[in-house]
């Protein structure tokens, strides 16, 4: 179990306003682990993780990040990082983008691209 | 080849800062150069791959259109809802927003900005105490102390520091970085961090009570204070506490690490009061820092035409306003809205994804000058020019400053205030043809 948060990054922004690119697939679809946590899940580069809670489950690609502590997962915001938010608001009319709590596991499936992930949008989507 | 054109202090149409230095060389009506910009900026100004034609949904095929077919369906669309959305407007001119808000008046429409997933919370915490504010330039010349809490401006407003807050040299402040004491609170280490003099790593989810902590202790009750508060020494809280009572003027920056977090409005109507309190001592002020250029800008032209800053409902004969009720996504959430316009924001990627499903049953319409993933639900596509690349206009930088966006080059294609203004005549047709059949 750990706690997600999400935020902007330098590359994220740079991507910004061209969302269907690689570059920004590349900037936005991993998540950021402690050192302990990278290790204690037998992960090395290129390897992914499930990040999983209640509102919904996402494939990312695990990158060390000697900034966070234990516990703590982090996924620059966007399409990727919102497939695990609900849409409970608190009234206030924002979701709880951040201090979500979440499981963590080492996996061999892959990381969707930008149309799969919409892709799951109900049946109405027209992909 | 023609020679390049220089144009000096053009203004960035980014992030919230509004950088107003931009130099910017124009070779063959192309941007050929951008010089001081940051690399969002610079990005941004560059160019990407654009959408040139309008598109309309036929047999679930996005087909290419001319502006007029455009703007019709747009209308027809607006028109057979008995509750359309009208959502984004944080990165197009005051002046786009002023059409809007006809349009959504007269199609009786809600009408929302990005600010509902962003600083949404900070508005309706500052609606509830006031803002004791500052321009950016106030910031500059005056202030000793800077607070970033739960905002890494390093990578999201990467020229902030530099410019206007903990780095940026001022009339009283000439020794820049060195004569400032640097405070960020945030969960974990951030590049806005390593520029600190004191980083107050803090348990997710815990501003409300640290800022509780805060205002105790300057209000000298510290002893009833526990050891430990969000993860935070109480030692260490008083060393802040005393540090924000001998600024000379102080001044806090935050962001959505704390409006996205559990508390939310409450973290801001609590940062508000403590920093009404700390001008009991010494003079502070609080700001949000913006994200999208001109999210200010929408909050202002909606309140002087509404009398409310977000999520205005329109479809009562009388604006209506009430967040966890009229706001983009809880509108969505319920289903409660039957088509949409989007424009100058992606709805479909910044909104929780059982959210944004809610898009994916309704018409939408989208203007915007990128593909993203909001055109994949769209059923009417329509292309535009950049405000404050290719069209000029007015925006609010995140002080609340006016400032006047330039044109850099010349587009084909029309802005959003043009195109706003064509689906508004579709409508007015639309209706008369309705009426002329009724009469």
């Amino acid at each position: 179990m750990a706690t997600m948060i999400s935020g902007r990054t330098l590359a994220q922004g740079a991507g910004c306003e061209s969302k269907m690119s690689p570059d920004f697939f590349k900037a936005v679809s991993v998540c950021h682990l402690s050192e302990n946590d990278f290790k204690s899940l037998g992960l090395s580069e290129g390897r992914n993780v499930l990040i999983k809670n209640d509102y919904g489950q996402v494939v990312l690609t695990a990158k060390m990040d000697g900034g966070l502590p234990d516990s703590m997962v982090f996924i620059p915001m966007g399409p990727w990082a919102n497939a695990i938010v609900g849409m409970e608001t608190g009234g206030c009319g924002t979701p709880h983008f951040k201090g979500l709590e979440v499981d963590v596991a080492a996996t061999d499936s892959p990381v969707l691209n930008i149309r799969e992930l919409i892709s799951g949008m109900g049946a109405c989507c027209h992909v | 080849m023609s020679e390049a054109i220089m144009i000096r202090d053009a203004v960035c149409s980014f992030c919230g800062c509004l950088c107003d230095d931009i130099n910017v060389e124009v070779e063959d009506g192309k941007v050929s150069r951008v010089r001081h910009a940051c690399r969002l900026g610079s990005s941004k100004i560059m160019g990407h791959g654009r959408m040139q034609n309008p598109m309309i949904r036929k047999d679930g095929v996005l087909v290419a259109a001319s502006f007029p077919e455009a703007y019709d369906r747009a209308a027809e669309i607006l028109l057979a809802a008995s509750k359309p959305l009208l959502y984004g407007w944080a990165s197009t001119s005051c002046e786009a927003a002023k059409k809007g808000i006809l349009l959504a008046e007269e199609v009786g429409g809600v009408l929302d900005s990005t600010a509902t997933v962003c600083h949404g919370p900070s508005v309706i915490g500052i609606e509830e105490k006031g803002l004791p504010g500052a321009t950016l330039g106030q910031v500059k010349n005056r202030a000793d102390t800077i607070v970033f809490w739960g905002c890494n401006p390093a990578e999201a407003h990467p020229r902030h520091s530099l410019r206007y807050s903990s780095n940026s040299c001022g009339k009283f402040t000439p020794q820049g970085r060195e004569g400032r004491k640097i405070i960020v609170v945030d969960v974990r280490e951030t590049r806005t961090s390593k520029n600190a003099d004191k980083f107050m790593r803090i348990v997710p989810g815990s501003d409300y009570e640290v800022i509780s902590a805060l205002r105790m202790l300057i209000a000298g009750k510290g002893e009833i204070l526990p050891d430990e508060v969000g993860g935070v020494q109480k030692a260490d809280l008083a060393d802040i506490a005393a540090t924000l009572k001998s600024a000379r003027f102080g001044a806090i920056f935050f962001g959505l690490g704390i409006t996205h977090s559990r508390g939310r409005y409450k973290n801001i109507d609590n940062a508000l009061s403590l920093v009404a309190e700390l001008n009991s001592h010494t003079k502070f002020v609080i700001m949000p820092m913006r994200g999208h250029y001109n999210v200010g800008g929408i909050g202002q032209v909606l309140a002087w035409s509404s009398g409310y800053p977000m999520s205005v409902d329109f479809t009562r004969g009388a604006p209506y306003f009430n967040p966890g009720e009229t706001a983009a996504c809880d509108l969505l959430a319920k289903r409660d809205v039957d088509a949409a316009l989007i424009i100058a924001a992606d709805a479909v990627s910044n909104f929780p994804h059982a959210t944004a499903e809610g898009l994916a049953s309704i018409p939408v319409i989208q203007i915007d000058p990128y593909e993203n993933p909001t055109t994949i639900l769209s059923d009417v596509v329509i292309p535009c020019a950049i405000a404050g690349v290719e069209v000029e206009g007015t925006a609010y930088r995140m002080d609340g400053l006016a400032l006047r966006l330039r044109k850099l080059v010349d587009s084909s294609l029309p802005s959003d205030e043009e195109i706003l203004a064509g689906i508004l005549e579709s409508v007015h047709k639309l209706r008369q043809r309705k009426a002329n059949e009724g009469a």
